[in-house]
């Protein structure tokens, strides 16, 4: 099982993915908000998007796992 | 046979035996790994014909060591004189006997002597435990190896090529170099192998995962340059003296000039929007002579750029904020990388260039704890304390620490420029604004009129770092156009090559580590 992780402590900003669909490696899944910045966080493999674990205005600290692939 | 030809033969027949290395299966063994014997390395690394070998028949008398398993003398590399060491791993898998050390301790006296710069080839499975009180503990065993680097530190360039193990007291030897340049799948630097490390703390772990070159690489630190295989590790080694002097007080090679390899502009690379991410090597790639960026630490704490390339065919040190990875933000690992690229420029006189955009130092329960403060610290020490040329530029923004951590204004940069985009504050206007005014926000109730009044408070925090007024005040030195940037980058550093900083009446610094 792949999973995309939080590369730092932020807010989750958008979700741009939903369940189910698929992501190819490189593609930008969700956007945390950081340091008053926009946070881009990438898929690192292809695959399809089996659970997001964050919702909109959520904290995550780095390393936390945001989404799980198939 | 007459004396002469027997002498003669014996000559040939000895010195055949040596240059051949182990054993047949050892060298089978390493082409199979896709590694190369250890002459060939030499071969490709070194000119035609310009290795001088010392040392050929030590412990020739023991009969199966081949030149003690280290291959040590000079040679040349685009002309320029290098040292070398070379562990032979066909040769008792490169481990280290007496005779070994004393080469490489000798090697590294003979750098030292010459004042060029010595090249690790490393391939070694650590000491040889059966020979150790010949070689581990005494005034020139092992240690002195590393006391001897640290010595040369900062005279000479020290290189290593990492084209397998570095083990135990071996793996120090990429760790007092000033770069280390690792092959993936063969390299690997660990104190106790994954066997050892079952035995002695019941971990189980590959090599790879503990001590490979990608993990350090891109996770640990150790690895400044993943090559994909030993021809691409000896390039790099070589491009890599390309930018640095032979020793500390030799000139820095000077190349022709060439134009900007990419077409972009920078006025069209950056965003407007403060806050969205773009690509800091596309701003590097507009404004160095073309081809010319040759980075180190590429994968480790990529959120911070640092890399050698030339300006008008000089080299520069660039230390570069990358917006598109974790905002750009300073972390503990960046901080760390920033401040070796740092010492590294200013050890052999590199100029140094800062392009800030920096939202500042990482905050939070988990980066407090890994003592951001004592990591940043040693960036901001490097940096505060490097007397070669230097020039911050403010590509977007510099807040907070950030903005001493790319040479800010109060460090003596030789000039701190601005792009007319760039703001530089103690915090971004939203931040800022919330943590001044935050009492009065909360008391309006008026959903409306709270947002009004946020914006109009926005809006005079803007006007009051707005970068002409910086200019006005003489905080910054001069606003620059972006597509201008290179020029005036080029005509600065000219005039600033003559800069000479007395240092301060001390013996040393007391660093923060």
């Amino acid at each position: 099982m792949k999973e995309i992780y939080s590369s730092m402590a932020g807010t989750v900003f958008q979700v741009l993915a939903a369940e189910g669909d698929t992501v190819s490696k490189g593609q930008t899944v969700l956007v945390l908000e950081s340091m008053k910045m926009e946070i881009p966080v990438d898929s690192e493999h292809d695959g399809t998007l089996k659970e997001i674990k964050v919702a909109v205005g959520d904290f995550v600290n780095e390393g936390d796992i945001l989404a799980v692939l198939a | 046979m007459n004396n002469q030809t027997e002498n003669q033969s014996r000559f040939e027949e000895v010195t055949h035996t040596i240059k051949r290395g182990g054993h047949e299966k050892y060298h089978e063994k390493q082409a199979a790994a896709g590694k190369l014997f250890v002459r060939k390395r030499l071969e490709l690394l070194l000119d035609e014909g310009s290795l001088q070998e010392d040392g050929l028949f030590a412990n020739q008398a023991a009969g199966d060591l081949p030149a003690d398993g280290v291959v040590t003398g000079t040679g040349k590399i685009s002309g320029r004189p290098v040292c070398f060491m070379a562990n032979d791993s066909t040769v008792k898998a490169g481990s280290w006997g007496a005779r070994t050390v004393e080469k490489i301790i000798r090697i590294q006296e003979t750098a030292e002597k010459l004042m060029i710069p010595l090249l690790y080839l490393v391939d070694s499975a650590g000491a040889r435990i059966t020979d150790q009180l010949d070689m581990f503990p005494n005034r020139r065993g092992a240690g002195r190896i590393f006391h001897n680097q640290v010595r040369l530190s900062g005279s000479i360039p020290q290189v290593c090529l990492l084209f397998g193990p570095s083990a135990a007291g071996g793996a120090y030897i990429p760790a007092f170099c000033d770069v280390v340049i690792m092959v993936e799948g063969n390299a690997s630097m660990y104190l106790g192998s994954p066997r050892m490390a079952e035995k002695v703390i019941g971990e189980k772990v590959s090599l790879e995962e503990m001590g490979g070159a990608r993990m350090h690489c891109s996770v640990s630190g150790c690895g400044d340059i993943l090559a994909a295989n030993e021809e691409e590790a000896i390039k790099q080694a070589q491009d890599y003296l390309s930018y640095i002097p032979s020793n500390f007080s030799s000139a820095v090679p000077v190349f022709k000039q060439s134009i900007p390899a990419s077409e972009k502009k920078l006025s069209e690379l950056i965003p407007q929007n403060q806050n969205a991410p773009f690509n800091m090597y596309d701003a590097i790639e507009a404004l160095v002579d073309g081809k010319s960026f040759f980075e180190i630490k590429g994968l480790f704490a990529p959120e911070l750029i640092t890399g050698f390339a030339r300006l008008d065919g000089k080299s520069v040190g660039i230390i570069a904020n990358q917006p598109k990875v974790k905002g750009g933000v300073l972390f503990v690992d960046s901080a760390d990388k920033g401040a070796k690229f740092i010492q590294l420029c200013d050890a052999f006189n590199i100029p140094l260039l800062f392009l800030a955009d920096v939202p500042g130092f990482m905050i939070g329960t988990k980066v407090e704890r890994a003592g951001i403060i004592r990591h940043g610290a040693k960036l901001i020490a490097a940096m505060s304390s490097a007397t070669v040329p230097k020039i911050s530029v403010v590509v977007r923004k510099a807040y907070g620490a950030g903005l001493y951590a790319m040479s800010g204004p109060a460090f003596e940069p030789d000039c701190c420029i601005a792009l007319p985009t760039a703001q530089i504050a103690v915090m971004g206007p939203e931040a800022a604004v919330n943590a001044v005014y935050s009492n009065k926000i909360q008391a309006i109730e008026d959903p409306k009129e709270r947002i009004a009044y946020v914006q109009q408070k926005h809006q005079e925090y803007k006007e009051e770092i707005d970068v002409y007024k910086l200019a006005s005040e003489l905080i910054i030195d001069d606003i620059v156009e972006p597509d201008q940037l290179r020029k005036e980058l080029i005509t600065r550093f000219n005039f600033y090559s003559s800069k000479r900083i007395a240092p301060a009446p001390k013996k040393r610094s007391v660093n923060p580590v």
